[in-house]
């Protein structure tokens, strides 16, 4: 803005407008629109902690057969329900010194003769070398590159380290975690996508068009809106036939996931559509003879990605709880599988959690840790969505 | 207000025409129908099957009509002889084993409710008037924990600790000596100490989002001048907020019903199934494994019945409360 400044009674004399002065153009700081919204996200410190955690899971579940100590299925019999074994740093030898040594402490097994139960104590003059890099079981990562280099692992094939402890017929938890993680992670994101193109698509239409086409699509978003999902992921899921593939199986199951999910999104995508259709913008852009898809795709949309991926972040838990609930109950992904919700299925009742605690614990704490780190991240970037508004 | 109510009703008919739809597909979805699985155990177990009397019996069940004649046939029976289907795996009309699960579902799910908008009032009067205090973001932090734990663990974590401290068995709604029991003091304490788990769980998730809008919607109040002038002119603090802001604010509490409704069947029906009550989650759940389907099917029909009844409830209610809504 140019300063105007009135003198009364002034001479008229020359141009109105000085020329610019010579010398150094004005430094203006040009930021755009990502550039502000990422301003604003970063000073959120909590949302940005929860994008590493989200980011970090990602990478757990990409490369999960490095990260694991051993194979999922593996099992030891000999080895059920075992307790956690600790992680430690320093060993103390004959002497008392303390030397650095990463180790896990190992296990004295007692067996009941009445009932035959196996019970665990951890033992601390046991030591368990374990180390980085160390090779163990082989693998493909991706079904592709074969290796057998684990990130940390016990330094004798034969010893045990169990960080979660094991489930009933002695696989490692914290294995079966990590690779459940590629799961339970991907699970989400295939299935917010579905989501995503079902919403766009017809929120858009119905929030461009209005009229008798928006009547339909928001006939169709009440009635999926008002079914209790619970009851209706459960009636489709169990259509699925036993004798599909695991593969199938899980496509099918994201599928059913996301046929619910997409209506939150197609809301806030017409309401956008409502709000943007009669600006300037896009009335200039109609003038210049632009099609409606050009409209739609190409002036509309674009200003609406920031909310978009905000409103996806916040569906992505509600997807991941959705399927950890499903396979809870038997009715989601199965055994071959490993997800979280597979994993919760051993602790279906009381018993078994009071004799393994760790069997609920550390699944659930997992799907939390997602659920909540997605919600902070959302809110996050819903609130950076509009760098605008102050 | 009559006009709103009656423009209400014929907008939940497309909705519930939708609702049966989908129902109806749940119903065809499995491949076969419950002949020809009769027909695999039958052959499975060496018995002899007479062709004619199987067709007769799919005749009699309509299994070979058109689809459009199969639905025709089964919301008629449903609309006009409250028919639903018969159950095979129990060998009972539909109808009889419905409406007692159902009950128990509608009446879990309102204790529910009652408990969400109990404990939600004052901690959300508390944090708006309070905001920024260390008891404001407790409850925001247990609000976002109670938002991300899913129902069933939650169910199993309580659980657990109640068997582990308290020695409580908590399946079910009774211990076994109150099960057949006439009504007396001592099952309702038993039922009460039995209720707890059941509705901490399936209440948590609503009462977190509740205390946020309520939270939210207050705050934008309290700044009103209208609060500032009460402040004024010396009104305590108490009744400056309470007897006009808190009303205004108390319209998400009405309108929650129709958001919080289906969330709290959606609860009960799973945190049921994990904690055994007798209410319409594990028969649903029965009756999908075992592929019973004209259970399951008027299950799922039902429960989106009742919380459209809910949303109608908590619309007319409103417009009751907001007269900006009733001539609009």
């Amino acid at each position: 803005m140019l300063e105007h400044t009135f003198i009364d009674e002034a001479p008229e004399a020359g141009p109105a407008v000085s020329a610019l002065k010579a010398g150094k153009p004005v430094q203006t700081a040009v930021a755009g629109p990502w550039q502000l919204m990422w301003a604003k996200f970063s000073r959120n410190k909590v949302a940005l902690v929860a994008g590493v955690i989200i980011l970090m899971l990602f990478l757990v579940g990409i490369f999960a057969e490095f990260l694991a100590p051993a194979l999922p299925e593996t099992a030891r019999p000999q080895f059920t329900n075992a307790p956690p074994q600790e992680l430690r740093l320093f060993t103390t030898d004959a002497e008392g010194n303390r030397h650095f040594q990463l180790h896990v402490t190992g296990y004295t097994m007692t067996v009941d003769q009445a009932s035959l139960r196996r019970s665990y104590a951890i033992d601390d003059s046991q030591v368990v070398p374990v180390g980085f890099f160390v090779r163990g079981a082989p693998y493909k990562l991706w079904g592709q590159f074969p290796s057998d280099i684990h990130l940390i692992g016990p330094l004798s094939p034969n010893d045990t380290m169990y960080l979660m402890g094991t489930d009933k017929l002695g696989r490692d938890l914290f294995s079966r975690l990590i690779h459940g993680t590629r799961i339970s992670m991907s699970i989400g994101l295939i299935g917010v996508t579905i989501s995503l193109l079902l919403g766009v698509v017809l929120g858009s239409i119905s929030g461009f068009y209005g009229g008798w086409v928006d009547l339909v699509v928001q006939r169709v978003i009440e009635v999926i809106s008002s079914m209790p999902t619970i009851p209706l992921w459960l009636g489709l899921a169990a259509a699925i036939p036993l004798t599909w593939s695991p593969l199938t199986v899980y496509f099918v199951i994201t599928l059913i996931v996301s046929l619910f999910g997409w209506t939150g999104l197609a809301r806030e995508v017409r309401g956008r559509f409502f709000a943007l259709r009669s600006e300037d913008f896009v009335t200039a852009a109609r003038l210049d003879g632009s099609s409606e898809r050009r409209l739609i795709f190409r002036h509309i949309l674009p200003s609406l990605t920031s909310h978009i991926l905000a409103v996806v972040t916040l569906a992505l838990p509600t997807m991941i709880v959705a399927e950890t609930a499903l396979s809870f109950l038997g009715i989601g992904l199965k055994a071959p599988v490993v997800s979280w919700g597979v994993l919760l299925q051993d602790a279906q009742n009381v018993r078994t959690i009071a004799n393994a605690p760790w069997l609920l614990i550390w699944p659930s704490a997992a799907v939390v840790l997602t659920v909540l780190a997605y919600n902070f991240l959302g809110d996050g970037l819903r609130d950076a969505a509009d760098p605008y508004e102050s | 207000m009559l006009n709103y109510v009656i423009k209400r009703l014929i907008y939940m008919i497309p909705t519930l025409f939708g609702m049966s739809l989908i129902a109806f597909m749940i119903i065809q979805l499995p491949p076969g129908d419950y002949v020809t699985s009769m027909l695999a155990t039958m052959a499975d177990s060496g018995q002899n099957v007479d062709p004619e009397q199987l067709e007769a019996l799919r005749r009699s069940y309509g299994f070979d009509d058109p689809i459009w004649l199969q639905y025709w046939k089964w919301i008629t029976g449903i609309l006009f002889r409250g028919d639903f289907g018969y159950s095979f795996e129990w060998n009972r009309p539909v109808a009889d084993l419905i409406w007692e699960r159902m009950g128990s579902t509608l009446a879990l799910s309102l204790a529910s409710l009652l408990f969400v908008w109990a404990v939600s009032l004052p901690i959300g009067i508390y944090s708006a008037m309070r905001r920024h205090s260390v008891g404001d973001y407790g409850f925001t932090l247990l609000g976002f924990i109670g938002l991300a734990i899913p129902n069933f663990i939650m169910a199993l974590t309580l659980m657990y600790f109640s068997y582990r401290y308290f020695g409580q068995s908590v399946g079910g709604l009774f211990s076994p000596e109150y099960v057949e029991a006439p009504w007396s003091w001592g099952k309702f304490v038993d039922l009460l100490a039995h209720l707890w788990i059941p509705i901490i769980v399936i209440g948590t998730n609503g009462t977190a989002a509740l205390i946020r809008i309520l939270r939210a919607n207050l705050t934008d109040e309290l700044s009103k001048p209208y609060v500032i002038t009460a402040k004024a002119k010396g009104l305590p603090e108490y009744r400056a907020v309470v007897k006009y802001p808190v009303r205004i604010a108390l319209n998400p509490f009405v309108s929650a019903i129709g958001w919080v409704l289906p969330e709290l069947i959606s609860g009960v029906t799973i945190t049921a199934i994990v904690l055994n009550l007798p209410t319409a989650g594990p028969l649903l759940l029965r009756a999908l494994i075992s592929q019973d389907m004209y259970l399951a099917g008027s299950f799922i029909l039902l429960m989106g019945v009742l919380t459209l009844v809910g949303m109608l409830i908590s619309d007319i209610l409103l417009a009751l409360l907001d007269p900006r809504i009733r001539f609009n």
